[in-house]
């Protein structure tokens, strides 16, 4: 049997121990993706063209090269400016992570603003609110209604991809497993109860947010 | 309940009936839709199944072509069984080739043509002659051409169903349905999809039909002028019985319900 | 900057090499990708629930557990099994089964998406099963599948990047290595990045490509492509002047028979009452 039940009981409190900087990431990384995500969409619409075209491609661009890459750029950008170079990895790891996936999330509330009727708009013209008052108060409450769903899966999709922190060295759950393996040579253990508590994690959020989904999807 | 023992009165009585309903119960989850249902379609009849929506005269099309699974009974094609049988006394499920065996003698129109998007007119019609009844492709495709120049779409054939009108689309969906040889066809609404103007068009390949063929047809509609025209017998659907039926004429001009007098002034 | 590109030139081979191992991991990965997502997401479509059941709890396990942590799985745990495996087999395999099962669900649900009436028709023409699948549902489900699979093939790109932590070369590798040689991380990171969004950019044209050829074979545009938009508006004027002139009709024969062999009796009923 490869199998070791003391190598795993001595893992698990330090695959804990990780695991509270991947929720810390992936809670910080969150709400800075939910906020510029919005910031991402709504300000788009006001800008003028050539700025609003530039703002899409630079949205493009960190949407499609792999975070990863952008972990590592970013870590050694802070680490070349004096001030920035006692920044904690983990700081760096949510600061880029949120980033990363506000791209996606600018999306989601895009097709969400763009799934509210025209009539919505046309209604709010018709009773003469001021445009913000008729984004705030009427296309707003619509559009996030048709959006929160996605936003929690990417939520999920955020937190299945904090272990790319292991490419800047923040301990978070599989870099301790991959630690401790190497540490004791018990990297079946470590390795088996990391994906057990991802597995944990993940599976019953992401039934809850398709609950919330079809909840939702009925008016 | 004393409605549903009746037998046909046209054409031919004797003999094995093409379609056989023998204590036939159909749920869906807690909802009773039919309920011993029992009745016969001689061979060559064409029937016309009315009444008001929810009596279960669509489930009876599909039950048919077994497109739903039936709860408690049996269905005799030719008078074999077509999805289950009864085996000393056990009623046993058909195997599902020998169920796809007997459907090859049934064709069905539906109402909202499902004719394949990725198929031209004519790969839709010659699919399963040559995939199921293993015709060649020369002969089938010929005998495509006669159907769509029948249901007068002959300069269609190498069109995209999507370019195509409702009332096309149906004549295409006809003629695939004909290219089987069905002896028995099943038209579920065929005319409810479609713009009034189209209609005619549709009724009139079903009438010509009607008249050179001697397929078997079953047919829900709520064209009542088609109905009386084509049909020789007529039955009234209410609550998943046989409430009455009979030739056109009785039921149209003569109701002896209640219920079958009001729902047909509701719909004429 | 011109020492920069010197050194830029100097380091291509290698830059090359790198970029080599990125795209067979992604062409191979994407492969093993999409043969698991069909064997899967075909299974979790069947009506037997010993092909079904087994295949959703496949899916969810390698949807639920990371990458990183499959990657690791095969690099590591692997040769305490004793089954020795080449870091790049780990990285495709690591890939395909990750992305295979995220793609698994959407080849699901755009099976499931296909009109039912396109079942029952191929039913009503005694179709066998496999020949229904083949012949009806799947080419419509894979214009359906497309735009979803070319998300997900350009996140397996991006997922490439982590076998730079199985001692892989490939292009990750060798943007932190060309920031050593240059000494300059700005120019290292960009000429990098600008490489993953050249290949994303290929892969996503490719993908539209597939999907332009997958709905012209359903004898439709591409959703919303431009020809769309112009019919859709020239339809809906022609609907306008259709509904004026019906209206204007229906006015002035006031409910008689049309002549459209329809009768006077069933004049109004056409399209009335209901369905089950």
């Amino acid at each position: 049997m490869i199998w070791n039940w003391e190598f795993a009981a001595e893992a698990l409190p330090i695959l804990l121990r990780g695991f509270v900087n991947t929720l810390i990431a992936t809670v910080v990384g969150t709400i800075i993706a939910t906020v510029l995500g919005l910031i991402l969409a709504v300000a788009i619409r006001g800008l003028p063209r050539w700025i609003n075209w530039i703002v899409r491609l630079l949205v493009a661009f960190v949407r499609n090269t792999p975070l990863v890459v952008q972990l590592i750029f970013v870590y050694y950008i802070f680490a070349g400016i004096p001030g920035l170079v006692d920044v904690p990895a983990l700081v760096i790891g949510f600061i880029v992570i949120g980033i990363h996936y506000s791209t996606y999330m600018s999306e989601s509330y895009r097709a969400g603003i763009d799934s509210v009727p025209p009539g919505q708009f046309e209604a709010a013209t018709a009773l003469s609110l001021p445009p913000v008052r008729t984004f705030t108060a009427v296309v707003l409450p619509q559009a996030l209604r048709a959006t929160i769903p996605s936003l929690g899966n990417y939520a999920v999709a955020m937190f299945k991809d904090t272990p790319f922190l292991f490419a800047i060295s923040v301990v978070e759950l599989v870099t301790s497993a991959q630690q401790f393996g190497a540490a004791k040579f018990a990297y079946t253990e470590a390795f088996t109860l990391a994906g057990i508590i991802f597995l944990v994690a993940s599976y019953p959020t992401s039934l809850l947010i398709q609950r919330l989904d079809r909840r939702l999807a009925t008016y | 309940m004393p409605l549903t023992e009746k037998t046909p009165a046209t054409p031919a009585t004797a003999g094995t009936p093409a379609i056989e309903f023998k204590d036939v119960e159909k749920s869906f989850g807690p909802t009773t839709v039919l309920k011993d249902l029992n009745f016969t379609v001689a061979p060559g009849e064409r029937v016309t199944l009315i009444g008001p929506s929810g009596s279960g005269k669509t489930t009876i099309l599909r039950l048919v072509m077994t497109l739903e699974d039936l709860t408690d009974g049996y269905i005799f094609v030719d008078g074999e069984p077509l999805t289950f049988e009864e085996r000393d006394g056990k009623r046993v499920e058909m195997p599902k080739k020998r169920t796809r065996e007997m459907t090859t003698r049934i064709g069905m129109v539906f109402q909202q043509f499902n004719l394949f998007p990725n198929m031209t007119v004519l790969e839709n019609i010659i699919e399963a002659p040559v995939h199921v009844l293993g015709k060649s492709k020369a002969e089938a495709s010929t005998e495509a051409k006669e159907l769509l120049e029948r249901v007068g779409l002959s300069e269609k054939a190498d069109a995209h169903p999507t370019r195509l009108s409702g009332g096309q689309q149906q004549r295409v969906a006809i003629a695939r349905a004909l290219a089987m040889s069905p002896e028995i066809l099943l038209l579920d609404e065929v005319t409810s999809a479609l713009d009034p103007e189209l209609v005619g068009d549709v009724l009139g390949v079903l009438r010509d039909i009607a008249e050179t063929t001697d397929i078997t047809m079953l047919l829900v509609t709520h064209e009542m002028q088609f109905a009386r025209d084509v049909s020789h017998r007529v039955m009234m659907f209410d609550g998943g019985q046989v409430l009455e039926e009979g030739p056109p004429d009785q039921i149209f001009n003569n109701p002896s319900h209640e219920r079958t007098k009001s729902f047909l002034s509701s719909v004429l | 900057m011109t020492e920069n590109l010197t050194t830029l030139l100097n380091f291509l081979p290698q830059l090359w090499e790198g970029v080599r191992v990125t795209i067979i991991l992604t062409v191979v990965g994407s492969l093993g990708a999409v043969i698991i997502a069909l064997a899967l997401g075909l299974a979790m479509t069947s009506t037997h629930a010993w092909l079904r059941v087994p295949a959703r709890i496949i899916v969810e396990f390698f949807r639920g557990t990371s990458l990183l942590v499959q990657l690791f799985w095969l690099f590591y745990v692997f040769p305490l099994l004793g089954v020795e495996l080449d870091p790049m087999i780990c990285g495709i395999g690591a890939l395909a089964l990750n992305y295979g099962a995220y793609s698994a669900e959407v080849v699901r649900s755009s099976i499931t998406t296909v009109d039912k009436g396109q079942w029952e028709a191929a039913i009503a023409l005694s179709l066998s099963p496999s020949r229904r699948m083949i012949r009806v549902i799947f080419p419509q489900a894979w214009a359906l599948m497309i735009p979803s699979l070319a998300t997900l093939l350009i996140q397996l790109l991006k997922g490439t990047a982590v076998v730079s932590f199985i001692t892989l070369q490939d292009l990750t590798d060798k943007i932190t290595q060309l920031r050593q040689s240059t000494n300059d991380t700005y120019f290292a990171f960009t000429v990098g990045l600008i490489i993953y969004f050249v290949i994303a950019w290929l892969i996503q044209e490719f993908m539209n490509f597939l999907e332009r050829r997958a709905t012209a074979a359903l004898g439709r545009r591409r959703p919303n492509s431009r020809t769309d938009r112009r019919e859709a508006r020239r339809l809906a004027r022609a609907d306008a002047v259709r509904k004026d002139r019906s209206t204007s009709r229906a006015a002035a024969d006031d409910g008689g028979g049309d002549g459209l062999g329809t009768g006077p009796e069933s004049g109004p009923a056409s399209g009335q009452g209901g369905r089950l």
